[in-house]
């Protein structure tokens, strides 16, 4: 989290106020439409949240750009397929992201995607490429501190499976726990998580 | 979720704890699919889901980086050439739709009415209502003996049959099909030891589909896709754009 200064210059868009929730939703209404501009500036609003999240997951800077790619992709062909009543329109689109992130990881498991991932991990990202996280500052202390309030095991299974991309039996295979128990830790582990965040409240 | 009627099923029973670990993405393809199958008839799942993936979105919220500036390049000039879908609207069937005619021989003309039909009414995907029964698509998905043959389609549409002779039935799931040409369909075929094409459904036209496959699946040999005049044939009157081996 070193990206609290703003950007200086920037995008066309980058600098615009639309990166309230609801003007995501809006964004991504207008997107459904077909329309084009929306489209860029919900990129603009977005995309350094989802791709530092691709990024950790697939851990390689060449495939993260190409899952990102495919990531937004989808969120414009999907755009009217999200319902407001249902969840925030980020949290849709990290949601989209993750799974493409995923399923990447997992079929390019084959192909020694490994060799290269801590080659890109333990590069510093330089200054110009942080971004401003919108994620406030109360919001990610609120996100930590709930984190802080789950056994080890119930945080290392979210964990693995959320950044790992590890399916529930991997997970548990490698935490050595009896299988079909790291599904309860992760289901668990995200309730009390969501109950102490006060997600949907 | 204290819902937990789906007590009929020997595995069907504890799929809703699987609600965690399909909001991180944990689950395997057919596990997902299952799951998805449960989940477009259990309003419990579906609105846990909802506040799980919320949660898990936070967490990925936490170190953004911004993409390099070719990325945004290939999204703005990508979408270009990908039509949004359209929103559902109240009465189309949902994502999973059952496969449209009972079982028996395709006759064109009870398909064109039943297609007819299916635009005017709700379709229950899966045949089977909050009654805690798990329908014949969840059985085959949950089933001990599920196997699962997977193949890529030259246009990188990909498609899965899955088998199961205990349930004496076969389920397709499709990613990313194209429409079928205009005017035409895909329709399904069961292959018999001797080699022959029985009739199997009509694919509902979606990109992403489960289909529930007619006909008695326990002897297949294998699954065939052909693309065939609308209304569908009685018997292949084409090559097939995919063909899976079942193995017996």
């Amino acid at each position: 989290m070193s990206g609290e200064r703003p950007l200086a210059g920037g995008e066309p868009h980058r600098d615009s106020p639309s990166t309230e929730p609801s003007d995501l939703a809006d964004l991504l209404k207008r997107s459904a439409r077909g329309d084009h501009a929306a489209f860029a500036v919900l990129y603009d609003a977005t995309s350094p949240r989802l791709y530092g999240l691709l990024l950790r997951v697939v851990r390689d800077r060449a495939q993260a750009d190409e899952v990102a790619q495919e990531a937004y992709l989808e969120i414009w062909r999907q755009a009217s397929r999200f319902d407001p009543d249902r969840g925030s329109a980020l949290s849709w689109m990290m949601t989209i992201g993750h799974r493409k992130a995923v399923d990447r990881v997992r079929s390019a498991e084959a192909a020694g995607r490994r060799d290269s991932t801590y080659l890109h991990r333990n590069q510093p990202v330089s200054h110009d490429e942080t971004a401003e996280t919108v994620l406030s500052t109360l919001d990610a202390k609120r996100v930590r501190a709930a984190l802080a309030q789950l056994t080890d095991a119930q945080r290392q299974a979210i964990e693995l499976a959320y950044f790992g991309g590890y399916t529930h039996t991997e997970v548990a295979a490698l935490l050595d726990l009896p299988l079909g128990t790291a599904k309860t830790r992760i289901r668990d582990g995200l309730i009390r998580l969501r109950d102490t965040i006060g997600v949907g409240q | 979720m204290t819902d937990h009627r789906h007590d009929a099923g020997r595995d069907v029973s504890d799929v809703h704890a699987l609600s965690g670990a399909y909001a991180v993405d944990a689950l395997d393809e057919l596990e997902r699919a299952r799951f998805e199958a449960h989940l477009a008839q259990c309003a419990d799942c579906r609105d846990e889901v909802a506040g799980l993936q919320e949660t898990a979105a936070l967490l990925g919220l936490d170190d953004a980086v911004a993409p390099p500036a070719p990325v945004r390049e290939a999204v703005l000039s990508g979408i270009e050439s990908v039509r949004p879908l359209p929103p559902r609207v109240p009465h189309a069937p949902a994502r999973v739709v059952r496969s449209l005619t009972s079982r028996g021989l395709l006759v064109a003309a009870s398909v064109i009415a039943v297609l007819a039909l299916a635009g005017a009414v709700v379709l229950n995907p899966f045949g089977s209502s909050d009654d805690g029964q798990p329908s014949a698509t969840e059985r085959v998905l949950a089933s001990d003996d599920a196997m699962r043959v997977h193949q890529t389609l030259p246009s990188g549409a990909s498609a899965t049959v899955v088998l199961s002779r205990s349930e004496g039935r076969a389920v397709v799931l499709t990613d990313d099909m194209d429409p079928a040409p205009s005017g035409q369909v895909y329709e399904l075929w069961l292959q018999t030891p001797r080699g022959d094409m029985v009739p199997a459904g009509i694919m509902p036209d979606r990109s992403d589909a489960v289909m529930l496959l007619e006909g008695d699946a326990s002897q297949a040999t294998g699954v065939g896709i052909t693309v065939e005049p609308e209304g569908g044939s009685p018997q292949p009157t084409s090559d097939p754009i995919a063909l899976f081996a079942l193995d017996s």
